[in-house]
């Protein structure tokens, strides 16, 4: 592997708190140096001239479905680390609800081989319990033995009390997070959209905020209770953030992640029954969408995760109420968080690095990533800050084409993705 | 004035287009019309049951001479799995002029117009709209009230299933009437209140109906309030419309139900049959109604 030095771009690190013009030398798939423009000049035959351009650790997506095995006609781990790569993502954490559902050492050995083809780092999210049946906790150790990050029954949440206090008691002896996709289903079935004037105008049965905080506040309970990590998956309502605010304060090991789409849009852009506009958890009233932004700005949040989601178009163009939940995310996710959080709002670009690489790295134990110090992987995302493109969703490398983001002007834009040395998406 | 080509939901429609269907109404005769739709073909697509405005609609094609078919659920390949859009594609390719429809799920007219050229009309989907009921609802008003603006309406019992109720009160905001959603809060939820500017959220019968120039009774099912913290007697005793309560409205307020009526449950009989009922006028202005919605989506009216 010959080395490559990514010259004079401005090394943004919340790790080591770099945040200057800088090169960066990577060899044999590490960070082998960061040192003043101009002194490492020849150390590598290729070199990617970054001026003016942002050099940040490579991105983590900590929620990400890539549909394999089972469901490869909405994605595939080729498809979907294709996408995740032009989103600046380095790495990638793909949820179990596969088919079947990935609750094994044998599925998370089969997801990680060569063979599948991903183009950058895939890190499993196994399944708590048995095909995420609530009933039976898995192998949690076995499982992370063989590559696992964290264990979450996503989509199906863990109401059982007992369970969830098991299962966040097992997986805190092994250092893991329990992530939680918080949802009482017992208050949403039927539901379709959040709670609201919006659900009342279409007449579709809406979700209650309390849906969710009622989970949250469980949750944080149970992590008190038991000294387990809480993984607090898309989070979407102020009452739940509420909630994760105190948790923190009274220091406990309860983490949050955001999506794009929840801090940007708000349910009434559905529209008229634009499905692409639908997901679970729901886009949530403009006050619950402000406060994320808040959580965002004061540290509640530590995370921005896409909860990327390919659905075809015929599980996608059907009844409102019939439509799969959710859309993809892996290409729109950086160009929304600048042109939303940085543009918008003034957040630091620091910040959105951190909330991208650092802080994921960290909730997931992830070592020697969302860092560019010296002996790092060398896994490195490269944007434009200021550049503005318009995003189609034709040129999309994701199998599907569920986002409501096509046609949406953004600034900021990915200019190149490296993992573990290699140039895996570079602009044009 | 904008062509109509597909009538989806009241709320799209200005107010132009709704004088203009009503003013069409009025012209129209189902026993003599002109055979404005002559050679044109109706396609019925019905997901739910329905026989009034299955019928109505029927006889208003049939008036202006369209020809009429039916396709019900039950008995079309829908069960065998078909999607929405390829039944819509399929229907248009045999040649339907017009798709009239009814389902089961809010918004799948407007999924259906995003995918085929041909014109669609909403005969109810969900809990969403029912675009034709309120148009005749607006009719038989202004029938007997000459004008809507300035109108009390108050609208009676399940709000929140009902498609009727959320198609009146976009169409009688744009002419300013002041709409008032009455009913438990189960079912009259305060954010049915932010539908449309004028309307208003109320649990006190009593209170709502004073003054009322129109008093709108709405179906409500016993199934509806299973589970809910009021039963059927209690909502009897509340919200029933019975001669003492009309009392408190307008003594020219007409009374109106869209049907079926189920008596004894959201109205009295002596109120559904007395003087101030205008609800058997509906059934008949729903066929005018609707042969004006169906010449103006044709582009015959003019």
């Amino acid at each position: 592997m010959e080395a490559l030095l990514i010259e004079h771009g401005r090394v943004v690190d919340p790790v080591t708190g770099l945040d200057r013009e800088m090169d960066v030398l990577l060899r044999e798939g590490r960070v082998a140096a960061v040192a003043a423009p101009g002194k490492l000049a020849g150390a590598a035959r290729r070199t990617i001239q970054a001026e003016g351009l942002i050099v940040a650790p490579g991105f983590i997506d900590m929620h990400v479905h890539l549909r394999e095995p089972g469901q490869s006609h909405k994605e595939t781990i080729v498809t979907g680390t294709a996408a995740a790569a032009a989103g600046g993502f380095t790495s990638v954490c793909a949820m179990p609800n596969t088919t079947p559902v990935n609750d094994s050492v044998e599925i998370t050995r089969w997801m990680r081989a060569r063979e599948r083809g991903a183009t950058v780092n895939l890190f499993p999210i196994a399944a708590a319990t048995v095909a995420s049946q609530g009933k039976e906790l898995t192998d949690f150790a076995a499982l992370k033995e063989a590559g696992v990050v964290a264990v979450s029954d996503d989509g199906k949440p863990i109401l059982d009390d007992k369970l969830m206090h098991d299962a966040l008691r097992r997986a805190a002896k092994l250092k893991i997070p329990v992530v939680q996709h918080a949802e009482d289903s017992r208050l949403t079935a039927g539901c379709s959209m959040n709670a609201g004037a919006a659900s009342f105008r279409l007449g579709l049965h809406g979700m209650p905020n309390t849906a969710e905080a009622n989970v949250v506040e469980r949750d944080i309970a149970l992590s008190r209770d038991t000294e387990g990590h809480l993984h607090v998956a898309h989070i979407s309502t102020r009452e739940a953030l509420d909630a994760v605010r105190r948790a923190k304060k009274s220091g406990l090991r309860v983490t949050a992640e955001v999506t794009p789409h929840h801090f940007t849009l708000v349910d009434e852009n559905i529209g008229e029954f634009d499905t692409n506009y639908k997901m679970n958890p729901p886009l949530r009233s403009a006050a619950d969408r402000d406060a994320l932004i808040q959580g965002i700005v004061d540290g509640t949040i530590d995370a921005i995760a896409t909860d990327h989601a390919p659905h075809a178009f015929h599980e996608k163009q059907v009844e409102f109420e019939r439509a799969s939940f959710g859309i993809t995310g892996l290409e729109t996710a950086l160009p929304i968080a600048i042109t939303v959080l940085h543009h918008h709002f003034g957040l630091p670009l620091g910040r959105i690095v951190e909330l991208l690489s650092s802080n994921p790295a960290t909730i997931f134990n992830l070592e020697g990533r969302g860092t560019l110090a010296e002996g790092a992987h060398a896994d490195v995302t490269i944007f434009d800050a200021n550049r503005k493109w318009t995003f189609d969703v034709t040129q999309s490398r994701s199998k599907s084409r569920n986002t409501p983001f096509n046609g949406w002007i953004f600034t900021g834009r990915v200019v190149a993705t490296i993992v573990a040395g290699e140039v895996v998406y570079e602009e044009g | 004035m904008k062509p109509l080509h597909s009538l989806l939901g009241t709320d799209q429609l200005t107010t132009a287009q709704i004088e203009s269907i009503l003013a069409l109404a009025r012209h129209m005769d189902p026993r003599r019309a002109k055979q404005l739709l002559r050679g044109k073909r109706v396609v019925l697509l019905f997901y739910e049951p329905s026989t009034r405005t299955r019928t109505s609609f029927e006889f208003a094609a049939q008036a202006l001479g369209a020809t009429t078919t039916l396709i019900a659920a039950s008995s079309s390949s829908v069960e065998k799995g078909e999607s929405l859009i390829d039944t819509g594609r399929t229907v248009t390719a045999l040649g339907a002029d017009v798709i009239v429809m009814r389902h089961p799920n809010s918004g799948a007219p407007y999924l259906l117009s995003r995918y085929v050229p041909t014109s669609i009309v909403n005969a109810g989907d969900g809990m969403h709209q029912h675009p034709s009921q309120a148009l005749l609802d607006a009719l038989t008003i202004t029938n007997h009230k000459k004008k809507l603006t300035g109108l009390r309406v108050v609208i009676v019992g399940d709000v929140f299933h009902s498609r009727v109720a959320r198609s009146n009160a976009h169409l009688l905001s744009k002419f300013g009437a002041e709409i008032i959603f009455c009913g438990p809060p189960d079912l009259v939820p305060d954010v049915a209140a932010l539908i449309a500017p004028g309307v208003t959220a109320c649990h006190d019968l009593n209170a709502a109906l004073r003054d009322a120039d129109v008093v709108m009774s709405l179906r409500v099912q016993k199934e509806r309030l299973a589970g809910r913290e009021l039963g059927l007697e209690e909502y009897v005793e509340k919200y029933q419309i019975n001669c003492e309560r009309m009392k408190l409205a307008r003594p020219d307020a007409i009374l109106m139900h869209p049907g079926p009526i189920i008596r004894g449950s959201e109205l009295t009989s002596e109120v559904a049959d007395g003087p101030q009922s205008v609800v058997c006028e509906q059934v008949a202005n729903g066929v005018k109604i609707r042969m004006a919605i169906l010449a103006t989506v044709m582009g015959a009216s003019r």
